[in-house]
């Protein structure tokens, strides 16, 4: 009689999936550089932890953007009071300048359409409260991003069906795939009221190019539902192609699209990276839809103290631009090293010029070819390598063998220390494949076999359809 | 198509709900001491400004909080990446403690049992979703906070079911009405799930008894139900009695580690007892870890605000202002209350006597035209657009009995409440004389009618005479 409701005693959290095991493992034995040199190192965690010095040297010099010292006190009750759903005013112009300057200007956002939430986490579930009823269905492009199960899905009674992508086009989201989850999800007698993209995506890092927009708007706008676009990892597009967003590409004169069924999920977690402070902003073209998820965010309204913080720094021009900039700058150099890196010792990863990750391919390291091979090889990774890092199939990836890569969530002490970690399992790795006698060949190969790496070493390479090395021994041998 | 969710479309939110168009108004005409003084004075909204100056001097005193700083260092990157949905443990240390000290310390709070929310607004919710399935129902006093209507309903698909409560015994929860709502809960098909008390009680103003206390205890033991005791006033009680929580009153029956003791949950947040709507800090206090667990993890939809979680926790762990804070604080919560009640009963206008809260329950029903709700809007509306006063009508709050209104004192200065005060003695006393002179007319047109014959002419005239006053 008195027993929890079906949501509460459920699964639908999703926390049971191992997205989350790493992260326990992680916790139970976390690295640290003096007190625990040999923990796990977090490699799970989309974090942008690059661009703290910058934004502190800003807060330094503007006191008055905490309502709580001496120089912003006087807003303080002001602030304190202030519940309105609306969110404020200067928080609303501020986060719409923001997001148009991530996007170079080339759009404009209206602050009256900027909605708060508890997040994106906040703004995933709103959206899906207004648009769908529980037993409808949201088309979501695999890979994609765990906490979706829990979002979308938990307390809506909402449902998601995947669109498969496969790597044999680079995850590309095709319209062929679109069309085969929509007939599925009709033949499952569910009713599709809309699609969600991440762009740029997670875990990917890949950023969608004009032609695919294109076709998924083509395709929302012939079967009426509705397109959500989580860009949350708009600023960190750190190289060419440049970021084309959703609000772009409505305004194009060759594209036919009902406004009303466009809607964005933003938030700083990832772009400034501050997850701490909760701010998420449903962005939607459809007034009943930003009457309606503004109610809602009576559910998660961002803290005012927040707002004003936001607000102060954002509406700062100089700084953002600034910000901008020097953010890109530092993971172009971080993503560059990593991946250089890795390619050093025989390990690929999908083409990448955004997000705060690398989608890597360690099909070839698998026992066979299926997902049990994949968690074994995850766990060698948690419990030898003492790496967290998050297995393709928690991202419902279609096929196994590859694995989320944080890269941006440490300093550069660490990245080195997991580099190293990386290249002594791979070392070990390779020569278990090798028979002994060849060994005393493999160390003289080794020196000139890492030079021509470097030369050859660029971005386009370590792409899944380029010839990666087994081993030093068969780069060699070719 | 393009159709939205059913949740979208419907007036489930209930700001259609004349709670919320009142507030309306008053966005439309606010008063302003300078540039709007024959504006609408806010008084539907129950906030508590009279204690500004003591965080503000607090914060004067506490560099460190404020700047983001600990011991002089900065830990600004430390609060931006902190988004664990656990909290933070030095926050809900310092909340437990606090919650303990505004039940005068005779009950501790463990910090794993409590999860932090996006304000009372989000606790609510959240727990509907953890106890219930949709079509499930909570009962609730009238009358009851008008928000409830969407937080425990909207999205949840739960339904509240009243326990009726009358002005014949000061609105206390009475065993019958209790039975009375849980068997109409049964004759509707629900099934009751819980019940749901705001003690100090938001509109009234008044803390439960013991009494009901026990009351409400025997029933969900009963039943074996939920008790959910929102308990966003607890500190706002400025005179006896004193507060008793549902947890003092479950230690003092030794019921502590039974099953009933797993079934009452605390919702809390510092909106109303430190003036602080806008930082969203909520809070569910459970004795049950699966609730606990399961809140914990939907808390991720709506999380406090790391920035406010150090600020809070460094101002609640400071022992020495909390004491302060809460005794003065009561202090000036209870003189503006007798300023309240003072200034109604200048207008012959009495209300519930109450010792919590921001807010008066006041009886107007004899300045109501008839016994019914209708009566009520209209003077609402007339109290709301020509007296420009901002009130809650009871039927906003669910009061089976029209006549009622809430009446918020802590939300203005106190030159605005004596104008308030002002302007609805005038009203009252224009009222009177109308009908003073409606009843004169009454009386004279009794007298003529038995001479109409011979003063018919004469008579009219006088009827014109005394409309055009």
């Amino acid at each position: 009689m008195a027993a929890m409701s079906k949501i509460a005693t459920g699964n639908g959290h999703g926390e049971n999936s191992p997205y989350f095991d790493g992260w326990k493992a992680y916790e139970t034995d976390p690295f640290h550089p003096i007190d625990r040199p040999d923990g796990v190192i977090q490699m799970g965690l989309a974090e942008n932890q690059l661009c703290f010095d910058f934004i502190k040297k800003w807060l330094i010099k503007h006191p008055e953007a905490s309502v709580c010292t001496a120089q912003g006190v006087n807003r303080f009750k002001e602030m304190a009071l202030f519940q309105d759903y609306h969110g404020m005013p200067e928080f609303r112009r501020a986060v719409a300048k923001f997001m148009g300057k991530v996007r170079g200007d080339r759009v404009k956002f209206d602050p009256d359409r900027i909605v708060m939430s508890g997040g994106a986490t906040g703004a995933h579930e709103t959206v899906a409260f207004c648009l769908a009823d529980p037993g409808e269905a949201f088309l979501v492009p695999t890979p994609y991003y765990p906490g979706f199960d829990r979002d979308l899905k938990w307390r809506t009674g909402v449902e998601l069906v995947p669109v498969h992508c496969e790597s044999s086009n680079n995850f590309k989201i095709t319209r062929d795939a679109l069309e085969a989850a929509y007939v599925k999800a009709q033949e499952a007698n569910l009713r599709v009221k809309g699609l969600l993209i991440t762009n740029p995506s997670n875990p990917l890092g890949t950023i969608l190019d004009r032609d695919t927009l294109k076709n998924v708007v083509g395709f929302i706008n012939e079967k009426n539902i509705h397109l959500i676009g989580d860009e949350i990892y708009a600023a960190t597009v750190f190289m060419e192609p440049e970021f084309v967003s959703i609000s772009e590409i409505i305004e194009e004169d060759d594209v036919e699209c009902n406004r009303d069924l466009i809607h964005i999920v933003y938030s700083l977690s990832k772009d400034m990276g501050f997850p701490g402070f909760r701010v998420g902003i449903v962005y939607s073209y459809n007034d009943a839809v930003v009457s309606c998820a503004r109610k809602m965010s009576s559910f998660g309204l961002v803290s005012s103290q927040t707002q004003h913080l936001i607000a102060s720094m954002l509406s700062d021009d100089d700084f953002v631009d600034d910000f901008i900039a020097e953010s890109k700058n530092l993971l172009f150099k971080r993503h560059k090293y990593f991946t250089r890196s890795l390619s050093q010792v025989g390990i690929g990863s999908l083409k990448s010029n955004a997000g705060l990750f690398i989608w890597m391919d360690l099909r070839k390291l698998l026992r066979e070819k299926t997902f049990e091979a994949e968690m074994e090889l995850w766990r060698v990774i948690i419990n030898e390598v003492k790496l967290n890092v998050s297995p393709g199939s928690s991202f419902h990836c279609h096929e196994p063998g590859w694995f989320r890569v944080c890269f941006a969530n440490m300093d550069d002490n660490t990245m080195a220390v997991a580099l190293s970690r990386i290249r002594t399992f791979m070392l070990k790795n390779n020569e278990a494949m090798v028979p002994p006698r060849k060994l005393c060949r493999l160390s003289s190969l080794k020196l000139s076999l890492s030079r021509r790496m470097d030369d050859l070493m660029s971005p386009s390479i370590l792409s899944p359809h380029s010839p990666l090395p087994q081993s030093p021994l068969v780069r060699a041998r070719n | 198509m393009g159709l939205l969710s059913r949740k979208a479309t419907c007036n489930s939110h209930g700001q259609d709900s004349s709670y919320f168009l009142g507030w309306q108004e008053y966005e439309k005409n606010p008063y302003d001491e300078v540039k709007n003084p024959r504006g609408i004075i806010q008084m539907g909204l129950a906030e508590n400004q009279l204690s500004f100056d003591l965080l503000e001097s607090w914060l004067a005193k506490n560099p460190d909080a404020a700047g983001f700083k600990r011991d002089g260092q900065s830990i600004f990157k430390e609060l931006a990446l902190f988004q664990d949905y656990h909290g933070l443990p030095a926050f809900k240390k310092a909340l437990v403690d606090f919650m303990a000290e505004i039940r005068g310390n005779k009950v501790t709070f463990d910090p794993n049992n409590i999860v932090l929310t996006a304000g009372a607004t989000s606790a609510n919710e959240t727990l509907m979703f953890c106890l219930a399935e949709q079509g499930d129902a909570f009962l609730l006093p009238t009358p009851y906070y008008p928000g409830f209507d969407r937080d425990l309903k909207w999205r949840t698909g739960v339904e509240i079911v009243p326990i009726e409560c009358t002005s014949s015994n000061r609105f206390q929860i009475t065993a019958s009405a209790l039975e009375e709502a849980y068997e109409q809960a049964q004759r509707k098909n629900l099934r009751v799930k819980g019940v749901l008390v705001t003690n100090p009680s938001n509109p009234l103003g008044t803390t439960m008894t013991r009494d009901e206390l026990d009351l409400l205890v025997n029933f969900i033991t009963d039943k074996e139900i939920h008790l959910i005791s929102d308990e966003i006033y607890s500190g706002t009680v400025f005179s006896s009695p004193a507060f008793v929580s549902i947890v003092e009153v479950l230690k003092d029956r030794n019921l502590e580690n039974t099953q009933v003791w797993e079934r009452v949950h605390i919702v809390y947040s510092l909106s109303k007892d430190l003036g602080l709507p806008g930082f969203r800090v909520g809070a569910i206090y459970s004795n049950d870890p699966i609730v606990v667990a399961a809140a914990t993890k939907m808390s991720s939809f709506g999380l406090v605000s790391s920035q406010t979680q150090y600020l809070l926790s460094a101002m609640l762990s400071d022992k020495k202002f909390t004491k302060e804070y809460i005794a003065k604080n009561h202090k000036r919560l209870r003189k503006r209350q007798s300023k309240l009640v003072a200034g109604l009963e200048k207008a012959d206008i009495g209300c519930l006597e109450s010792n919590a809260g921001l807010f008066c329950w006041v009886d107007m029903r004899h300045l109501l035209s008839s016994d019914t709700f209708e009566a009520e809007m209209e003077l609402w509306k007339k109290i709301v657009y020509d007296v420009k006063l901002n009130i809650s009508p009871g039927s906003s709050c669910h009061c089976s009995e029209p006549g009622w209104f809430r009446v918020c004192f802590a939300n203005m200065s106190e030159d605005t409440l004596t104008l308030a005060m002002q302007r609805l003695k005038s009203f009252v006393g224009s009222i009177a004389s109308k009908d003073r002179s409606h009843q004169e007319l009454k009386n004279s047109r009794r007298k003529f009618r038995t001479k109409w014959v011979f003063r018919l002419s004469f008579q009219s005239f006088h009827d014109r005479e005394q409309d055009e006053r």
